[in-house]
């Protein structure tokens, strides 16, 4: 069978906005620094970067894809600080969010929700507020934000389009090669 | 390309350019009448169509607002996306998967066969299948249907083979690619299945059949039909005496225009038909035009439907080829020993990851979720599509708050599963489950059903006059020269995707109102 490669191709953009563009990318990818990954969230104008910072987590913990490294949640969430900027409403909708989860991680566990230390601790504080508005459009984004970038497809194995290439009848559309015999 | 004078009443409009208008269009324009199709979408040519979940959804959706309400689960996941449908010419043959099956002898004879079901409306139809084999027949050539007309079946993609080597080991007999109207060598102009997937997306090849490359571009060679994008039909005007003279509609730039004809066949899909009807209401149909039965909007059908979708050790790539060619039809019967009355399809299916995503569990998140979509590649799927009852309840009405961009009252639909509906679902997410597992499947996930693609019946065909909105030619029971021509005209569902029949009923239709004009009946 044909397989996909599903290593990541991913230009690790996000990371390097505002940094030196002139750096080669092979060179940054294996020398990420905190202060670089930091970076992303300080570019945020109407939301805070802390704010930011606890979004990617929240992002992570609804959808946890082990093999995604944090890029493509940051490209999920960061149109909320533009949306912010743009729309009080979503302004506070997305910082009480923040906020009220916050709250109730230190009534729980004396820290920030980004701090506490576990995802199934994560997961219990998340599932008291499935329910609110925040929650529910945070996720309801992230459904397309996150599984609609065509750089996480082939991390799931999925080809995109396909028309440009002939379609499959050349490319493996009937080579699968394991079932026993019919 | 013919162009029709606003007031030139000699037309036929057909409002909707889908299986049935786009059909009803060509075949009367052939016959030398002169009509006039209202699409209310864009033209979109199918180079233009693009192998992209949501940014097609955004090219091609029917995205108007809709209210909903009931008990399927479709009213909570998607209030505003009742359907899954589309806004542009050719309807929703651009978005159709190209199943193209014959309902069986009994499913035109719901009523005697299945008797009296507490809470189903059920009716027989006013036609046998004898009377529509032959136009069946010109349907699934007009179509090039595989496995008929000598065209040989499509070949099997990994997902198919997946659905056969499970249904064997199951010992299922009716398992092949389909009868589908999508080539499986070039014909009719137009060239072979490329395997590209996306059939759902509007097929850029056009080796599938839609009325956009096939009914239309042969209708408008004749200079009989004229096709307007990208105009809303409104309102439908009638005389004093009760016929219909003309049809109202918003155009591109939303002015509102008059096209007078001589005939009005409604094809806006099983939702906006009743609509228009209703908005149409006026001193003589107070309570919608032809609506003296109460009939119209009410016996709304959308398949019991749901899917399955398995992951196994290896590789599938089940987005690799034809999304849908692959069938088991062993569960099409009805065998009321199985709990329900009425039968059901299985047929591969497979989506996209942006719709795996966004359909497999809608509003799920966590561990169990992304442990789902991380076999992607190693998935199987199938859809699982059946006979459900018709209820007077469940219905499209006139919502009471919400109106269009033309202040005209949006559609409403209402939906609650029937118990047959449930027991179906069940039996066919436990057969569906077993064909997968008899090959190895590691897990397996039942997926609720998608926003409606099959909308049906509610403006549904009766012998007699108060059963019903239309008699067997689909014409209104109270107005002579207004027809219904899409699937809302079915008395009841079948257990099959409805193009075919509402292609075959759309050619019958032709003919019989290209006879009775002649006859000056109408």
């Amino acid at each position: 069978m044909r397989e996909v490669d599903r290593r990541s191709k991913h230009s690790r953009r996000v990371f390097l906005k505002g940094a030196a563009t002139a750096v080669p990318v092979v060179a940054v990818a294996t020398s990420v620094t905190v202060s670089i990954e930091d970076a992303w969230a300080d570019d945020a104008t109407a939301l805070s970067p802390a704010t930011m910072k606890t979004l990617l987590k929240v992002a992570r913990d609804i959808y946890p894809h082990d093999v995604l490294g944090d890029s493509y949640y940051i490209t999920a969430i960061k149109p909320w600080d533009g949306k912010a900027a743009k729309d009080p409403a979503v302004k506070s909708l997305i910082s009480d969010g923040i906020t009220r989860l916050d709250q109730n991680a230190r009534d729980r566990h004396k820290v920030a929700y980004a701090e506490v230390p576990w995802e199934a601790d994560r997961v219990v504080l998340l599932k008291e507020i499935e329910q609110n508005d925040f929650f529910q459009k945070v996720r309801g984004d992230l459904i397309v934000s996150l599984y609609n970038q065509k750089e996480v497809w082939p991390r799931f194995g999925y080809e995109g389009s396909s028309a440009e290439h002939g379609g499959y009848i050349n490319r493996g559309f009937a080579d699968i090669d394991w079932l026993p015999k019919a | 390309m013919a162009k029709f004078d606003l007031n030139d009443s000699s037309v036929v409009v057909i409002v909707g350019s889908g299986a049935g208008g786009g059909t009803l269009g060509n075949e009367l324009a052939q016959k030398g009448v002169k009509v006039v199709i209202l699409e209310a979408g864009p033209r979109i040519e199918n180079h233009d169509f693009v192998n992209d979940e949501w940014e097609s959804f955004s090219q091609l959706a029917w995205t108007d607002a809709r209210t909903t309400s009931g008990t399927w689960r479709v009213a909570k996941d998607f209030s505003g996306l009742p359907a899954w449908i589309v806004k542009a010419v050719g309807g929703s043959t651009t978005h159709w998967a190209g199943a193209s099956l014959r309902f069986d002898e009994h499913e035109f004879k719901v009523k005697s066969t299945y008797g009296n079901i507490p809470g189903a409306n059920l009716l027989d139809w006013p036609v046998t299948l004898a009377e529509m084999e032959p136009w069946y027949a010109k349907a699934e050539d007009k179509m090039g249907v595989t496995r008929t007309n000598g065209i040989p079946g499509l070949p099997g993609n990994n997902n198919f083979k997946v659905l056969e080597a499970g249904a064997k080991k199951l010992g299922y007999k009716t398992v092949h690619t389909g009868n589908m109207a999508i080539n499986s060598q070039p014909r009719d102009g137009r060239g072979s299945c490329q395997q590209i997937g996306f059939c759902f997306q509007g097929c850029k090849s056009g080796a599938k059949w839609s009325t956009l490359y096939t009914e239309i571009p042969k209708g408008e060679a004749t200079g009989n039909l004229e096709v307007r994008p990208d105009s809303m039909a409104v309102k439908i005007e009638h005389d004093a005496g009760g016929k219909v003279t003309g049809v109202v509609y918003a155009d591109g730039t939303g002015a509102m225009q008059r096209q007078k004809a001589r005939i009005v066949a409604v094809a806006g899909n099983s939702i906006e038909s009743p609509r228009l009807l209703l908005n149409s209401a006026s001193t003589m149909f107070p309570d919608g035009l032809g609506n003296s039965s109460g009939q119209v909007g009410r016996n709304y059908m959308r398949h019991m439907t749901g899917s399955v979708y398995a992951v196994f050790e290896k590789s599938v790539h089940m987005y690799r080829g034809t999304t849908m060619a692959g069938i088991i039809r062993d569960e099409a019967a009805n065998n009321p020993k199985r709990g329900f009355v009425g039968g059901y399809e299985m047929e591969t299916l497979s989506i996209g990851l942006p719709f795996m995503a966004a359909f497999l569990d809608p509003g799920a998140w966590g561990r169990s979720f992304t442990s789902a979509l991380d076999g992607y590649p190693r998935m199987a799927g199938m859809w699982l599509v059946g006979e459900d009852m018709p209820q007077e309840t469940n219905r499209i009405t006139l919502d009471p708050v919400v109106k269009d961009k033309h202040g005209q009252p949006v559609a409403s639909v209402h939906f609650d599963d029937h118990p047959n509906d449930l027991a179906m679902r069940a039996h066919a997410y436990k057969q569906g489950a077993a064909v997968y597992d008899a090959v190895g499947a590691t897990v397996t996930y039942p997926t609720p059903p998608y926003p409606s693609t099959h909308n049906l019946g509610t403006n549904r065909m009766s012998e007699k006059p108060r059963d019903g909105v239309v008699n067997k030619f689909g014409q209104s029971h109270d107005v002579k020269n207004l027809f219904v021509s899409d699937g809302s005209q079915f008395t009841s569902g079948a257990a099959c995707n409805p193009t075919l029949t509402i292609v075959a009923l759309a050619i019958r239709q032709a003919d019989y109102i290209a006879g009775a004009m002649q006859k000056r009946e109408i």
